[in-house]
């Protein structure tokens, strides 16, 4: 495995891990039973993505899942800053998962055509999780913004909040340009489109204005993080640092 | 194929027990998430199982099931792979094993998992219990990854179906 494939596949795996935490985080908290469900069904599903992902990155530099999951530290952490913002209202867990799942949907289904073997057969069980994530994620924002006065500005809101953080999402670099030529990745531009259809649908649904693009924050891809993705990491980690090579 | 005391049909026999932990009526096989069972030359065995879900948390416990079942069985040499590719789908379950899902309260999944399933425009979900196609989906999510909360509209029963993978 190249640097470059390796730099790649953690990109994938992280970002996958940390939203599985966030969404883990509404664990015996969710607003109604079945959304409680839902979104540590999903949580899982982003999980078991992230652990096949983490096992093939590790593979190649002798490293563990666990040990990739629990032994870096923020800066190791490569995923885009909008999986780490915090949980907020509901309305703001179901538009960060929407802004994502409308990038991931086109990114596994154009990772199921990769060069790579593992990635694409990884990219085949993720693309029909991803599907029934999307379209949870979107019904619920129609819900919000079509919804009453309250539920619309909440949804608003985080839109407004969210939107910053998704430039990251289609950010190409060195390692990211090489994945595209290796047919490894998919071109970006096509997700991004694919993106922006999805989000234009969505919102003109949801009676919701598309922010405008302003400023976009970066840093992830380069393991600078915002401050939140400390305390999740503290809180993922400190069982593994407290005793470290424990098991049961 | 078969060498020393073992054949592979004794040992898909043998494995007939091992069943899916969270929906105990439906064995591995049935599920479609046994894949391959090899015979080296050694007498080591060899099963490859498939998840059904990337995150389905039942898959260790079914791969030290198959152990302990063979191993009961006098098979000490045993290991369990895990292949991804091809992707598990729910086509795999088997006549039988929909059958034992109806059974046990369990909506089997649509037959086809085409992208109409998925995307929601399935065909009518019967009521497992009554049998009323005048049914309802609650949540997408249920109380595994595999499952979706369904309900009917005419004997007013809440019930689980394998949703369409």
């Amino acid at each position: 495995m190249s640097q470059a494939l390796n730099t790649y596949t953690l990109r994938l795996a992280d970002d996958l891990l940390i939203l599985s935490h966030r969404l883990s985080e509404w664990c015996g908290h969710g607003p109604i039973l079945e959304e409680d469900i839902a979104l540590t069904n999903r949580a899982l599903d982003h999980l078991g993505e992230a652990r096949n992902l983490l096992t093939y990155a590790g593979q190649a530099i002798g490293k563990s899942e666990d040990e990739l999951a629990y032994g870096r530290m923020e800066r190791w952490y490569t995923n885009v800053k909008l999986v780490e913002q915090p949980n907020g209202d509901y309305a703001h867990t179901i538009v960060r998962s929407f802004l994502f799942d409308a990038y991931h949907l086109p990114l596994a289904e154009g990772l199921t055509r990769s060069t790579d073997a593992q990635l694409a057969a990884i990219a085949a069980k993720a693309v029909k999780e991803a599907t029934y994530h999307l379209r949870h994620s979107s019904e619920w924002l129609v819900r919000f913004g079509d919804g009453t006065a309250e539920s619309h500005q909440r949804a608003h809101a985080a839109l407004a909040d969210l939107w910053t953080f998704t430039g990251e999402l289609f950010e190409t670099d060195a390692v990211g340009d090489a994945m595209v030529k290796a047919g490894v990745a998919p071109e970006m531009a096509a997700i991004k489109a694919a993106w922006n259809n999805t989000v234009d649908t969505v919102l003109a649904q949801a009676t919701l204005e598309r922010p405008v693009d302003g400023f976009m924050a970066t840093g992830g891809r380069k393991g600078l993080h915002t401050e939140h993705l400390g305390f999740i990491l503290a809180d993922m980690q400190h069982v593994t640092r407290a005793y470290p090579g424990a098991s049961w | 194929m078969s060498t020393g005391p073992h054949t592979r049909d004794r040992i898909i026999t043998i494995l007939e027990s091992v069943k899916d932990p969270e929906i105990p009526v439906i064995s591995v096989r049935e599920l479609g998430v046994l894949r391959d069972v090899g015979l080296a030359a050694d007498g080591k065995v060899a099963v490859t199982i498939t998840p059904t879900y990337t995150g389905c948390p039942a898959m260790d416990v079914m791969a030290a099931d198959i152990k302990q079942a063979l191993r009961e069985a006098g098979i000490t040499k045993v290991e369990v792979k895990q292949v991804l590719s091809p992707a598990w789908t729910t086509d795999w379950i088997t006549e039988e094993g929909r059958n034992k899902l109806k059974a046990y309260g369990i909506a089997p999944p649509p037959h086809t998992a085409d992208i109409r399933a998925l995307k929601g425009c399935a065909p009518v979900v019967e009521c497992p219990r009554c049998g009323s196609g005048n049914t309802a989906m609650l949540s997408a999510f249920g109380s595994t990854a595999c499952k979706a909360l369904w309900k009917c509209n005419d004997c007013l029963e809440p019930f689980d179906q394998f949703k369409c993978l």
